[in-house]
């Protein structure tokens, strides 16, 4: 606790310029020169070919600008690195892990956190770190409600938005009721990734946020006694659709790509991705029908960010830093937003940049199917991440096990 | 170090590691009393999940053995007999991933059977909503399983079934008015069986806690048994670690229950097959129809592995592939060029820990069994059992374990410690395919050689080895294609720093990208492919001056 309060000052220390300014600088410095020659290893999802190409594009910056290198550790699921890590500290290994960084949030970074599996706080310190738009984006220092205090770093933002191919629906839902007609109105066309998996989970998160009567409590840890009651109508509208879902509900796809591919096959009209850009980047790649477009349901879809973090026995924990400061810099924010790159939406506060640093994002086509900034509508705060595990847990109960 | 001592060490080189794993997974499920299992207890899905694990294993089992036997039966020694054999080889390398993710591009709803068909067949314009990968019965899986297994028992079967005379036995029964299919079934099963136990058993092993297969291919509402631990154990918290323990406990019970009832299954052929003898029915009737099978099977399943092959293959370079046209409507380079970065590093690593691992495994199976030759020395059952150790213990019950202790003692997490690791599941089947030749080597032959003044080493290296040339080149491509498929030791002892064309496979593979995955999934065949073909090739341009060496 203590360690934690004097590294809050510190902290502290470096948002102050006039105190500490020169001294930050310095310090800086020396953590540049001994971040040089280093290998960081970023244990990363690796289920997209477009952000792995990102990331050997932030390897070469990193190489050319500091001298580091990066490898990227292609992950199936973010928990194999939080469990490596989990590992590594049961057999008592306290340093020269092998994982640098980790792209991280909601349940795996508080699970990481509490168990103090994480290296900080360190993203207050980093140079970059005011040019993050914290109030305009509070996503990006609350993960799931649970303060961040710098133990991870935001490198991307993301909104939930629907996606449908505007050939064969001709009139896009704008509410979550309209949303549930048209799912039964035509059946086999509509489904939603399996549960535990994270955008599912995020689909039943955003039905909830439209049916609770009151959803300012989804930012309270769940409350047992009055939990049934919250989630009724939920598990109603999730009885309701599932008989009109793509295989009558009897098989769901794995994950977010799995979901664009059935869009892309023509198996479904209707989908969702965490991501605004998404449907623009699939069709400039050739891989999604011209015609798809996308929405956002009214009062608003849920909103993240996504963060970096550094394990508490990282081997090389100066060259992560490096790394997660190259990810706020705006030249490589305005290549993640280019739909063409990635699509994701910067992390950054446009506003506080260099005018040939905003020039760079006014300049990018955000593409066919993005809708603009003030189209979005509002981005919903992640509910306390309680609701995610119990969510998940009870749609394993309810439907995961029956044929 | 005696030559005498090399089959003893070998044995404990296979078996150490299997228990020690076996020790470290199973400590945790018993960490804190029973809560663990009552845990395990408490998950909705455990009835179904154990079924399906139990169903889809012994179904598969049941059916590739049978099939096996039919085309063993009904073809041996016939022309269509040696195009089969010939597709072995190629069919035995395609790694299970690959095979499974050519399976789903060819039989999913938007898979290339319903484009070749829509719309003209079936009036569909879009893909029909049919239930067929991931279907609740894992029919699919079991399909899958079948196909990929099928090669393996045939080549098996092919190399003990020349220890059994075959020829002789069949013209004895076809003198006495046997058919061809009851003649193999009364004389030469009974003694092909001995040899063929513990590849079945390895086989069932296998397919009822098969995880990269049934993750691409096998239900999801709850999924099979095997792959449900593996999630438990990529979950970040500490409960559904002692959890994934605690169903692998009963992985393993299932598994031991399922080879009791497949034991049992062997009583009663046994009792059925000595009936049938006695009673002197000659069959000969069952010859048509059982040919008729097995090469309508033989060619479906063939031609279903390789049908999806070719689908990836086209996916590869497919730019512009929408529902109902047959093919892609333009090509590109573009998914080879995206992953060109990523393919590189991996086929180089993928080469060095196979060449590694299959270099140890050949040196080590070659030194049993010239100690056997030398000091006289024979495999027990017992030995053969330790051997197949590693192929009997489900994976995902023993190498967690294993990680955690390599992970204490610093010894994991590079390409040094994956090649090792591989070393202890290429080394059975290494040695199954080389023993039956090396056995057959005739005796008088180093006879002549000792008479000759020839010692022992010069008989090794100038006369065992050429003659075996062919049998040597066959077993490294043997263990090559079985390294190159093996995705959970790689992914474990790697700790997630040594990626192969299979870890990236199967990555990618969540993802849905077809371009890609059809990228690695084919350049992670073309190599064990490769290798075959070397080891059918270069025996015939080194003895092309002697011809009667490749007979």
């Amino acid at each position: 606790m203590q360690r934690r309060d004097f590294g809050r000052l510190l902290a502290g220390l470096a948002l102050s310029p006039a105190l500490a300014g020169k001294t930050f600088a310095a310090e800086w410095d020396s953590l540049l020169s001994a971040a040089r020659g280093q290998t960081v290893y970023w244990h990363a999802w690796g289920g997209d070919p477009k952000i792995n190409a990102f990331i050997a594009w932030v390897g070469e910056q990193a190489q050319s600008r500091y001298g580091v290198t990066l490898e990227q550790v292609k992950l199936a699921a973010t928990t194999d690195a939080v469990s490596r890590v989990q590992a590594e500290k049961a057999a008592g290994q306290t340093s020269g892990g092998a994982v640098d960084l980790i792209w991280i949030n909601g349940e795996n970074f508080a699970a990481m956190k509490s168990a103090g599996l994480l290296f900080g706080p360190f993203a207050q310190g980093l140079p970059n770190w005011p040019l993050v738009d914290t109030k305009g984006k509070p996503a990006t220092v609350t993960d799931f409600t649970l303060p961040t205090d710098g133990f991870e770093s935001p490198w991307a933002m993301a909104q939930l938005v629907f996606e449908y191919d505007s050939a064969q629906v001709k009139d896009a839902p704008q509410t979550l009721d309209a949303l549930g007609e048209w799912i039964t109105a035509n059946p086999g066309r509509f489904t939603y990734p399996q549960p535990p998996d994270y955008l599912g989970t995020t689909f039943l998160k955003q039905v909830l946020y439209g049916t609770m009567p009151d959803p300012a409590l989804l930012q309270m840890p769940v409350d047992d006694a009055a939990y049934p009651a919250q989630t009724a109508p939920l598990w109603a509208f999730l009885d309701r659709i599932h008989p009109a879902l793509w295989r009558q509900g009897r098989a769901f796809p794995a994950n977010e790509p799995a979901l664009g591919q059935l869009l892309a096959d023509g198996e479904t009209f209707l989908s969702f991705a965490f991501n605004p850009g998404r449907a623009s980047a699939e069709i400039a790649a050739g891989n999604l029908a011209d015609t798809i477009r996308t929405f956002t349901l009214q009062g608003g879809t849920i909103g993240n960010a996504s963060f970096v973090a550094i394990p508490f026995n990282a081997a090389h924990p100066e060259g992560a830093q490096v790394i997660a400061n190259l990810l706020l810099d705006p030249e490589v924010q305005a290549r993640a937003q280019d739909p063409g790159v990635l699509g994701f939406q910067t992390v950054l506060d446009l506003q506080a940049l260099a005018p040939e640093d905003k020039s760079r994002f006014d300049a990018l086509d955000l593409g066919i199917a993005t809708l603009p900034p003030e189209a979005l509508g509002p981005a919903l705060l992640e509910p306390h991440s309680s609701w995610m595990t119990r969510l998940s847990a009870d749609w394993v109960t309810r439907y995961g096990v029956a044929p | 170090m005696s030559l005498r001592a090399l089959p003893r060490l070998t044995l404990a080189l296979m078996a150490v590691p299997v228990l020690a794993g076996l020790a470290g997974t199973l400590m945790p499920a018993f960490a804190d009393g029973a809560t663990a299992f009552r845990d395990l207890a408490a998950w909705p899905g455990l009835p179904r999940a154990s079924a399906l694990s139990l169903g889809t294993g012994l179904a598969s089992t049941a059916v590739a053995l049978g099939l096996c036997l039919a085309i063993l039966a009904a073809l041996y020694g016939s022309p269509a007999f040696d195009r089969i054999r010939r597709l072995l080889a190629p069919l035995l390398a395609v790694p299970h991933a690959a095979a499974a993710l050519g399976l789903a591009f060819l039989i999913a709803p938007s898979g290339w059977i319903a484009r070749a068909l829509s719309p003209w067949a079936t009036g569909w314009t879009s893909p029909p909503d049919l239930l067929i990968l991931n279907d609740p019965w894992g029919l699919s899986l079991t399909a899958g399983l079948i196909a990929k297994e099928l090669p393996f028992l045939l080549l098996m079967a092919l190399s003990s079934l020349a220890a059994t005379d075959p020829e002789r036995r069949l013209t004895t029964a076809a003198s006495l008015g046997y058919g061809r299919a009851s003649g193999f079934l009364l004389t030469i099963l009974p003694a092909l069986y001995r040899q063929l136990r513990l590849p079945v058993y390895a086989v069932l092993t296998y397919a009822m806690t098969v995880v990269d297969m049934a993750l691409i291919l096998g239900p999801t509402l709850p999924p099979t048994l095997s792959q449900q631990v593996v999630n438990w154990q990529m979950a970040p918290s500490l409960t559904s670690q002692n959890l994934a323990a605690a169903g692998a406990v009963l992985q393993l019970a299932l598994v031991l229950f399922a080879l009791t009832l497949w034991r049992m299954a062997e009583i009663a052929a046994r009792a059925l097959l000595i009936r049938w003898a006695m009673s002197g029915h000659r069959a000969a009737a069952l010859d048509r129809p059982v040919r008729r099978f097995a090469l309508f099977a033989a060619t479906l399943l063939a031609g279903a592995l390789f049908a999806g092959l070719a689908a990836q293959a086209l996916w590869s370079v497919a730019a512009d592939w929408r529902f109902s046209d047959a093919l892609p409507a333009s090509l590109s380079l573009a998914a080879w060029r995206t992953a060109l970065p990523d393919l590189a590093p991996a086929t180089a690593r993928t080469i060095a820990i196979a060449v590694a691992a299959t270099l140890a495994a050949l040196a080590l199976a070659l030194g049993c069994l010239e100690a056997e030759a030398r000091h006289g020395l024979r495999a027990t059952p017992r030995a053969m059992m330790l051997l197949y150790l590693p192929l009997l213990v489900p994976q995902v019950v023993f190498l967690p374990g294993l990680q955690t202790l390599a992970l204490a003692a610093k010894l994991e997490g590079n390409w040094i410690a994956v090649a090792a690791a591989h070393v202890v599941f290429v080394l059975p089947y290494v040695f199954l395919s080389l023993s039956q030749p090396f056995r057959n080597l005739d005796p008088r032959l180093a006879i002549a050689a000792r008479a000759l003044g020839a010692t022992e080493a010069r008989i090794f290296w100038q006369m065992r080895l050429p003659l075996l040339l062919a049998p040597v080149l066959t077993a490294f491509a043997v263990g090559m294609a079985v390294s190159v498929g093996l995705y959970l030791p790689t992914l474990l002892l790697g700790g997630g720093r040594v990626t192969t064309l299979t870890t990236e496979a199967v990555a990618l593979s969540s993802g849905g990208n077809r371009r890609i995955i059809g990228s690695f999934a084919l350049l992670q065949l073309l190599l064990p492919a490769l290798c075959f073909w070397i080891a059918l090739a270069l025996p015939r341009i080194v003895w092309r001056h002697r011809r009667r060496m490749l007979a």
